[in-house]
């Protein structure tokens, strides 16, 4: 019988939850590397009892873990993430150059179709690729160099590569996205990178507000039946594209505020996306203190607010860019975490919602697992 | 034998209870004892130094009988009292909140 496993990444150590196909009582398992911030917890697509875990401090540094059974044992994997070639320099906040230096990993993709591959995306950011299960990373450097790496300058949040698609049908296809430099896309599996961003506007952010990079990117997402379509949560707006990144345009529609961090598609529906509107440039918490998805059954533009079972008044919590994801179940699940540590489920595709963890420490990331 | 005392995170990630002990061949020094350290256990290779850099990672620091050895160089010797067994050398993961 189905059953879903969540695999949550929290400034204190990673938990995971998992529950059967009703969706309706939750085993809690952790926190699993206690006091270690888990900027990300994923599973392998092809063999799902492995899963990769970026465990990271500011003490310590980085650890990369792997577990072949779930998440009940781990492993400890490689940690050298060594810049290739000549490491080069990016844009600083005083507008001089800086040498990259390897912070942290902020998101791990297993590949489609290998269990022992999978890429991580890193602060300062760059893309790196394992082969042999983690044990082992070498940077994909065409990225860094395709040209303007060295206009690229971290946010206030640093300079993370943050999100990795891979794209499902066309082979070698993968896009990235970092925050304050853009999204890119490779066509042949890492090698050869390009900006895609054609379309978005920054005119808050950038002093040329159409300009190739700089545009602070939040996160992407993707169905698998529509890969040339990837919707996009920006600093500001949220946009589509229907050619791979060839143009984007907003969508943002009736959505109270188009700040945000999480985007995310339903699982079976690839016009149907989910944004958690927040109140910025620096609160950063839902618009009147009332917790709410958003939904949009067309693709975009326009939005349905969804509260039923979320908090509605006095919520000033934030949901973070890794923080939400879909089950694929019949009836698609939905989940996000938040800063406060609440983990809220929705078993009927965002319609009701209910806490099914109350008390964690801020969560960074979600990856929900579907399992025979 | 050299006795080191490492953080409490670092002692889960490594999986031991206490203190370490390792073997280090004269001349004893603060490098070569982490060096024998890594060699124990290498799921602490980056956590101390930095991987790629090979420096004190910033908010580490190294105690030798009340001595504060982070901002000397890896050739630097250790105290006898080190060296005989009597005192460990203690790697401390610098206070700081969250």
């Amino acid at each position: 019988m189905s059953h879903v496993r969540l695999l949550v990444g929290t400034r204190k150590g990673a938990f995971i939850l998992t529950s059967d196909a009703g969706r309706e009582r939750w085993e809690v398992s952790g926190p699993h590397f206690p006091g270690w911030e888990i900027y990300h917890v994923k599973g392998s697509p092809v063999r799902p009892e492995r899963i990769y875990a970026s465990q990271t401090s500011g003490w310590f540094g980085q650890v990369i873990q792997r577990s072949d059974d779930g998440g009940r044992t781990w492993e400890v994997m490689g940690n050298q993430f060594g810049y290739e070639g000549v490491v080069g320099t990016h844009q600083w906040y005083d507008g001089t150059q800086h040498p990259w230096e390897f912070k942290r990993v902020w998101h791990l993709e297993p590949s489609l179709d290998d269990p022992d591959t999978v890429y991580a995306g890193v602060e300062d950011a760059a893309l790196f690729r394992s082969t042999d299960g983690g044990r082992s990373w070498h940077e994909l450097a065409g990225l860094r160099n395709h040209g303007k790496g060295h206009l690229w300058q971290p946010g206030a949040g640093g300079m993370g590569l943050h999100t990795i698609v891979l794209d499902p049908v066309n082979p070698g296809r993968m896009y990235i996205a970092i925050s304050a430099a853009g999204v890119f896309r490779s066509d042949d599996g890492g090698q050869v990178w390009r900006p895609v961003t054609r379309g978005l506007k920054s005119a808050y952010e950038l002093p040329d507000p159409d300009a190739e990079v700089g545009h602070c990117v939040h996160r992407l997402a993707m169905h698998r039946a529509r890969p040339d379509t990837l919707f996009m949560q920006k600093h500001w707006d949220v946009l589509r594209t229907d050619d791979g990144g060839g143009m984007w345009r907003e969508i943002s529609g009736n959505l109270p505020t188009d700040f945000g961090f999480a985007i995310a598609v339903h699982a079976h529906e690839p016009d149907t996306i989910y944004v958690v509107p927040i109140k910025s440039d620096s609160e950063r918490y839902p618009p009147d203190g009332r917790l709410r998805v958003y939904r949009s059954r067309s693709g975009g533009d326009e939005w349905e607010a969804l509260g039923e079972g979320l908090p509605q008044e006095h919520c000033y919590v934030n949901v973070l860019r890794g923080a939400m994801s879909v089950d694929s179940m019949p009836s698609c699940g939905v989940y996000f975490g938040t800063t406060g540590g609440q983990i809220y489920g929705s078993r009927d595709s965002g319609d009701h919602w209910e806490a099914i963890a109350r008390d964690l420490p801020a969560v960074l990331s979600i990856e929900a697992q579907t399992l025979p | 034998m050299i006795r080191v005392i490492i953080p409490a995170p670092l002692r889960i990630l490594a999986r031991v209870e206490g203190e370490v002990g390792v073997e280090v061949a004269d001349p004893v020094t603060l490098g070569r004892v982490l060096d024998a350290l890594e060699v124990r256990h290498p799921v602490l290779c980056g956590t101390i130094r930095d991987r790629v850099t090979g420096r004190r990672r910033p908010f580490i620091r190294f105690f030798a009988c009340e001595q504060d050895l982070s901002h000397h160089g890896w050739e630097t010797g250790l105290p006898a009292e080190i060296l005989s067994g009597k005192e460990p050398l203690l790697i401390i993961g610098a206070m700081a909140g969250g």
